[in-house]
């Protein structure tokens, strides 16, 4: 349990650092230095220590949808497992509130945005919940062929029956899966080819425009909140990716799976730099299909794995 | 019922539109019950009475007749319930009905179909495979196309109507992963889908109703229920539209509200059937799981923009920004709906083990081992316990809640907060006609899903160096409705035209018509016994 406790505050602290790190990967590309690893930390400091800017036409539900948000990220934290040690939370069926508070969190988002009146922020927030319909069936049925290859609807017991041995049996099912929620990872985290987190015009953009009159706490809150997301969705890919090693002692186990999967977080972190740096965003009436694609992917990996079954 | 219910549609009569809601309304229910009538012979005839207490202690149909009786129960509740293909006369029934009655039309008498169809089917031996396979596939058609249609409707109660077809597909798919539970023998299956079925048969009542009392509430104030005249209403009616917006993110399914709960458990049935059945009886439980994931994501889309483009935002009409806040009287119901909607989300253990009597009866078990499936207490995790950690997830996340909300007045209290306009990108006159409508948020759903929904666009195209005027519609109407029930109806029409002559009004030929009719039927019976 103490375990489990330490990987959350593990998590609520180093999550902005996965920024730091796709934004030095990013930097290293185009021959620059980049920000310094610890510049999401000094916005987020900064960002806490503002007064605020409200439109007179927003309401309390402008300034409420951050802080739920927040709240239903940090409960779908408690929900993955990482290193060997499983969940504060784990329960068989856990994998549907984990998507659910993310829709949760997304529904929050959309509604503070059109609070605004904005029509930049509601072109941003019809674009955000046209791709989560589609990424959230590629979640879950994804989320369905790893249950269905590990017989169990616990996170954390999927986890650890994730093994070498299995991965030699279902290997192409899990590939699939993982291609799948990479394209998932990168559409809920509004990453390259989904959404460019710098692009500088309203009209072009999705998750950042929905944002756009947030500011101060409230937009700290969103940022934490969106790292955040992006360590959950990022630690249950690498949860449900990387096998679970067993170095004979538990302490060991302990703390070599950890590493592990935080080695796993950086490959991860870097890999979307890369991502980034190396595409362009697909343009806006190609992204569903990519989502599609996804969703197909998934598809195939429970077909897979009747077949195998 | 389906007598006075048309009445209580028809209460608006002098308009036009009613009156056709009321007509469809009424020859509907009348074909449901047309089906009816011969599953209660096929019943009574299989065992030799009519009393129900008979029909449940001889379940000795043989497998025909039990087949022809689900088949029928299924078109003549579904009927009542709404599900597609059935579906045509809920979204005009519930638009032209006064503002109180649909929440008693969708919350009360539709659930009365699934009442009637859960009783069907406790008098009936055990289900072959594909009575679960085509409520499932009747439930995700309902719930997908359901929900698509109420996110391309421009009418708030249009919505909330084709809404309640999702949510009764949502409903089938739960009956469907319970009887494929029972034919598959796998009794936990059975057990969750139907818990989690008639969890959300109550919880719907509870959401809908709000919803629509909501809806009820801004036709009233303003007087439009047209959602691309409204906006910015929770100025206006600041309790309404929390109570509204409880109501939008419970039938989405989110937690900590009452949709999640019945929501998980119909997951979850059809999550267990996905990872344990083997070979093709897994892929109908995959069709139920894929459903429900893409209802949840469209369900989203939808109530976000009811939410925000009814009651966020500002006014897009003179109507709507002079609305006025009903009485009390008119939103008293909706906080107590709303309390109830969290109330039920936060005892959810507590409910699913109540449940264990009703699906008792349903599925034939033991008392004990539906009671072990569903209440917490046994050996193995139970319904209750699974839905137990839910709720102790969600407390845990108020409580979070809680804590950020205070650190967050913390950190404010001494600090400055300035008010201005919304950001315009440096416009310097934007205009509230301005904002995204609700046409606009859903269009690129719309266009993804557009070869399934067919909507129709009218566009007049600004022309010249100067454009005097250009215009843009669209609308989507009901295909079911234009291409299967209105030719069927219209062909129907034609053939009983021509037997008019028939009909002429003289009252001596009718009486004629009785005395041959007597004659021929006196005939017919004493020539039998002859």
């Amino acid at each position: 349990m103490i375990a489990s406790l330490f990987n959350v505050l593990l998590a609520l602290v180093l999550a902005p650092f996965l920024l730091s790190v796709i934004n030095r990967t990013k930097a290293y590309y185009s021959g620059r230095r980049g920000p310094v690893l610890l510049q999401p930390y000094y916005d987020l400091w900064k960002l806490l220590h503002k007064g605020a800017v409200y439109s007179r036409t927003t309401s309390w539900i402008f300034q409420a949808g951050p802080m739920i948000g927040l709240a239903a990220v940090i409960t779908a934290l408690l929900l993955v497992p990482m290193g060997s040690s499983p969940a504060p939370l784990n329960f068989p069926g856990d994998i549907i509130l984990f998507a659910y508070l993310l829709g949760l969190m997304r529904f929050c988002t959309v509604v503070s945005a059109l609070d605004t009146g904005s029509s930049f922020e509601g072109m941003g927030a019809s674009r955000e919940v046209l791709f989560s319909a589609l990424a959230e069936p590629a979640l879950i049925l994804g989320l369905a062929a790893v249950a269905r290859e590990t017989g169990t609807l616990t996170l954390s017991r999927m986890h650890m029956a994730i093994t070498p041995e299995l991965w030699g049996e279902a290997g192409l099912v899990l590939a699939s899966v993982t291609a799948a929620l990479i394209i998932v990872f990168l559409t809920e985290n509004s990453r390259i080819p989904v959404d460019d987190p710098n692009t500088h015009l309203e009209l072009t953009m999705v998750h950042e425009v929905m944002v756009l009159d947030h500011g101060g706490v409230d937009f700290a809150f969103i940022q934490y909140g969106a790292a955040l997301k992006m360590w959950v969705l990022g630690s249950l890919i690498v949860a449900l990716v990387l096998p679970a090693q067993d170095f004979g002692s538990s302490i060991i186990n302990g703390i070599g799976n950890l590493l592990i999967d935080l080695t796993g977080m950086l490959i991860l972190a870097i890999a979307v730099g890369v991502i980034e740096s190396s595409m362009a965003r697909l343009r806006l009436i190609r992204v569903p299909q990519l989502l599609v694609g996804a969703g197909a992917l998934s598809v195939l990996s429970l077909i897979l794995g009747k077949l195998g079954g | 019922m389906a007598l006075a219910s048309y009445f209580l549609v028809v209460f608006d009569h002098e308009r036009e539109e009613v009156q056709e809601a009321g007509w469809t309304y009424l020859i509907a229910s009348h074909l449901g019950a047309a089906f009816l009538l011969p599953l209660f012979l096929v019943l009574g005839q299989g065992v030799g009475s009519l009393e129900f207490a008979d029909m449940a202690a001889t379940p000795s149909l043989s497998p025909g007749a039990a087949n022809l009786v689900f088949l029928l129960a299924v078109v003549g509740f579904g009927t009542k319930i709404g599900w597609m293909p059935l579906h045509v006369w809920v979204p005009d029934t519930y638009q032209q009905a006064p503002g109180h009655t649909p929440p008693v039309l969708s919350g009360v008498m539709s659930k009365m179909g699934v009442y009637g169809l859960v009783r069907v089917l406790t008098l009936l031996p055990d289900p072959p495979l594909w009575w679960g396979w085509l409520l499932i596939i009747v439930g995700a058609l309902s719930g997908f196309l359901g929900i698509l249609y109420a996110a391309a409707q421009h009418d708030l109660r249009r919505l909330l109507a084709y809404s309640s077809i999702e949510n009764v597909g949502i409903i089938a798919i739960g009956l469907g992963t319970g009887l494929l539970g029972i034919s598959s023998h796998h009794s936990p299956m059975a057990v969750i889908g139907f818990g989690g079925a008639l969890l959300h048969v109550l919880n719907h009542s509870l959401f809908k109703s709000l919803l629509f009392f909501g809806a009820g509430v801004v036709s009233h104030a303003t007087g439009t229920s047209d959602l691309n005249s409204l906006g910015g209403l929770i100025k206006r009616m600041p309790w309404v539209t929390v109570s509204f917006a409880v109501g939008c993110v419970a039938i989405c399914g989110l937690p900590p509200f009452n949709g999640f709960a019945s929501e998980f458990l119909i997951y979850l049935s059809a999550f267990y059937e996905e990872v344990i059945l083997r070979g093709v009886s897994g892929v109908s439980a995959l069709a139920g799981i894929a459903a429900l994931a893409m209802i949840g994501g469209a369900a989203t889309a939808c109530f976000t923009m009811a939410l925000g483009i009814v009651f966020l935002g500002s006014p897009r009409t003179p109507a709507a920004a002079a609305a006025i806040a009903p009485g009390w009287r008119m939103q008293v119901p909706m906080y107590l709906l709303a309390i109830g909607c969290l109330g039920v989300g936060l005892t959810a253990p507590q409910i699913v083990g109540g449940l264990s009597p009703m699906v008792q009866s349903i599925t034939h078990y033991e008392p004990e081992a539906v009671s072990a499936i569903l209440q917490s207490g046994g050996e193995q995790p139970s319904a209750a316990d699974l839905v137990g950690y839910v709720v102790q997830a969600t407390t845990g996340m108020l409580i979070l809640l809680g804590l950020i909300v205070a650190f967050r007045w913390w950190l404010m209290r001494e600090r400055t907060v300035t008010e201005s306009v919304t950001w315009g990108c440096g416009y310097r006159r934007p205009t509230t006609t301005m904002q995204y409508t609700g046409s606009s948020f859903v269009q690129p759903m719309l266009d993804v899903f557009f070869q399934t929904l067919w909507t129709r666009k009218t566009v007049t195209a600004p022309t010249g160096l100067f454009p005097s005027n250009a215009s843009f519609s669209s609308e989507t109407p009901d295909l079911y409705k234009e291409l299967l029930y209105a030719p069927v109806f219209r062909r129907t029409a034609r053939l009983i035209a021509r037997l008019r002559w028939l009909q002429h009004g003289r009252v001596h030929l009718y009486v004629l018509y009785l005395t041959i009719t007597i004659v021929l039927l006196l005939v017919w019976q004493f020539g039998v016994e002859q």
